[in-house]
């Protein structure tokens, strides 16, 4: 027991950055054994040190990414050590290394939230081309049997490759059969390039693999009135905030993420050197009572942010952020095009801007957002 | 577990399949294994008097040791109390919360 008053209640712990699998979309991964990387990861005392931390400072929840967690060692003692600290957590993995033994473990000692498997395709050959990875499609298979077979809570998710964007159905058809699914099952497609701005060759990979923001919208919009009906709830609410601050999003509010390393970040993408505290020489209330609200107060003086983001009645409904400026241009602020792009074929579906319009340009952008609103 | 009979002369302390957590004046308990609770994700919240009783369930005192000083602590009825008392403890012990001891 503690009496501390909350001062956060989210924290996401990137326990590594390696993974058993290869995926080529990936914004993170590193090989399962990568030297280099695992000799600088935090020792199991480090984590459960900053852990302790996290339960004092009122934390409730802690996902557990990465790469792959259960390529960690130690995991299964850092996973108990939490849940010991009556901390519930969440784990994003992709279900590969689900022994019948951790699956008992998880079925006894449950994280209290449902594990997130990412699958990548629904057949070996559709599975394998995005994990390059012989047998990872047999593995992922028995990971997520074992945790039907153990009753312990998941759900899926998946990453839309031109791969398996043949298997939605197929894959909507899998997801309807698990008992925990509540809704659809989400998406990733306009990829993050490397978080660590670490590989253009890899870069230009993951570019090759975006959607264009057409097909993403048609694949967005496939249930019309759904989508529909969630973009006029968003526009219902959101009130435009224009001015020079480059953090608009709920980054470092309430949460922030530790990586591999020990670097307190108010995201998961955002890595930019200035914007990251180091846990190893702090203390995470430290980072998040003092660090965080001096780098979220920053402000653009980027003429190009100012002249589109700044003044841009799409702002948040368009993801452009620090973290997407850092991982494209390495700055955070220039604005990311393809995700200009993204929101401008939105809003052109939705009859908020027209064809060859900038949002930013639109004086009577009040007057659409009404007319939308209210159709 | 779940069909003990609570009583007054009921001696219980948290069991050690849930951990008790005190955030922001919130007292939660939280589940360790499965099982415990209605749902995979039950937190069990308690409002003022329940952390206060919550905190005096040590395994030692009696339920009947429990009323007394809230009777001393508290305005209200002593039978009015106890069944308060009682049917906090008989919940929770239902749900695998505490352990009666004897």
């Amino acid at each position: 027991m503690n009496n501390n008053r909350s001062i956060i209640r989210d924290l996401f712990i990137e326990l590594t950055e390696r993974c058993n699998n290869d995926c080529a979309h990936c914004y993170i991964n590193l090989p399962e054994n990568d030297a280099a990387s695992q000799d600088k990861e935090l020792s199991t005392d480090e984590w459960k040190h900053i852990i302790t931390e996290a339960a004092d400072l009122g934390v409730l929840n802690i996902c557990f990414t990465g790469g792959e967690p259960f390529l960690r060692e130690d995991f299964k003692e850092l996973y108990y050590f939490t849940r010991k600290l009556g901390i519930k957590t969440i784990i994003y993995t992709n279900a590969c290394l689900i022994t019948p033994e951790f699956a008992e473990f998880l079925a006894v000692y449950p994280p209290l939230e449902k594990i997130e498997v990412t699958v990548y395709g629904m057949h070996r050959k559709s599975y394998e081309a995005v994990s390059r990875v012989p047998g990872s499609f047999d593995m992922y298979l028995r990971g997520i049997n074992l945790l039907r077979e153990k009753k312990v809570p998941f759900v899926v998710k998946s990453a839309l490759l031109p791969y398996n964007k043949s298997e939605i159905d197929e894959f909507e058809t899998l997801a309807d059969t698990i008992p925990w699914m509540n809704s659809l099952p989400v998406y990733a497609m306009f990829f993050d390039l490397r978080a660590r701005r670490d590989d253009t060759e890899k870069n230009e990979f993951i570019k090759k693999l975006r959607v264009s923001p057409e097909d993403g919208i048609k694949f967005l919009a496939r249930n019309k009135e759904k989508y529909l009906k969630a973009q006029k709830e968003y526009f219902s609410k959101v009130m435009c905030s224009r001015n020079k601050k480059i953090f608009f999003c709920g980054a470092g509010h309430g949460g922030g993420c530790v990586d591999a390393y020990g670097m307190l970040q108010l995201c998961l993408m955002l890595r930019h050197p200035d914007t990251v505290y180091d846990l190893r020489k702090g203390t995470l209330k430290d980072g998040v009572v003092n660090f965080f609200p001096i780098i979220r107060e920053r402000e653009s003086e980027n003429t190009e942010y100012l002249k589109r983001c700044a003044g841009c009645f799409l702002r948040g409904f368009c993801v452009q952020c620090p973290a997407k400026s850092w991982m494209e241009h390495g700055d955070l602020d220039t604005p990311v095009e393809y995700l200009c792009e993204i929101a401008h074929a939105q809003a052109r579906y939705l009859n908020l801007v027209k064809e060859g319009e900038k949002a930013w340009e639109v004086a009577d952008w009040q007057d659409r957002i009404n007319r939308f609103t209210n159709e | 577990m779940n069909g003990v009979k609570v009583d007054l002369n009921s001696i219980c302390g948290l069991s050690e399949n849930i951990v008790a957590r005190e955030i922001e004046d919130e007292f939660i308990i939280i589940p360790l294994v499965s099982g415990i609770g209605n749902a995979e994700d039950d937190i069990f919240s308690l409002n003022e008097t329940g952390k206060v009783l919550c905190k005096r369930l040590d395994g030692k005192k009696t339920l009947f040791d429990i009323v007394d000083e809230f009777c001393e602590e508290y305005e209200g009825e002593r039978k009015e109390i106890e069944s308060d008392v009682l049917d906090l403890v008989s919940e929770m012990v239902k749900r695998g919360m505490l352990i009666v001891f004897g």
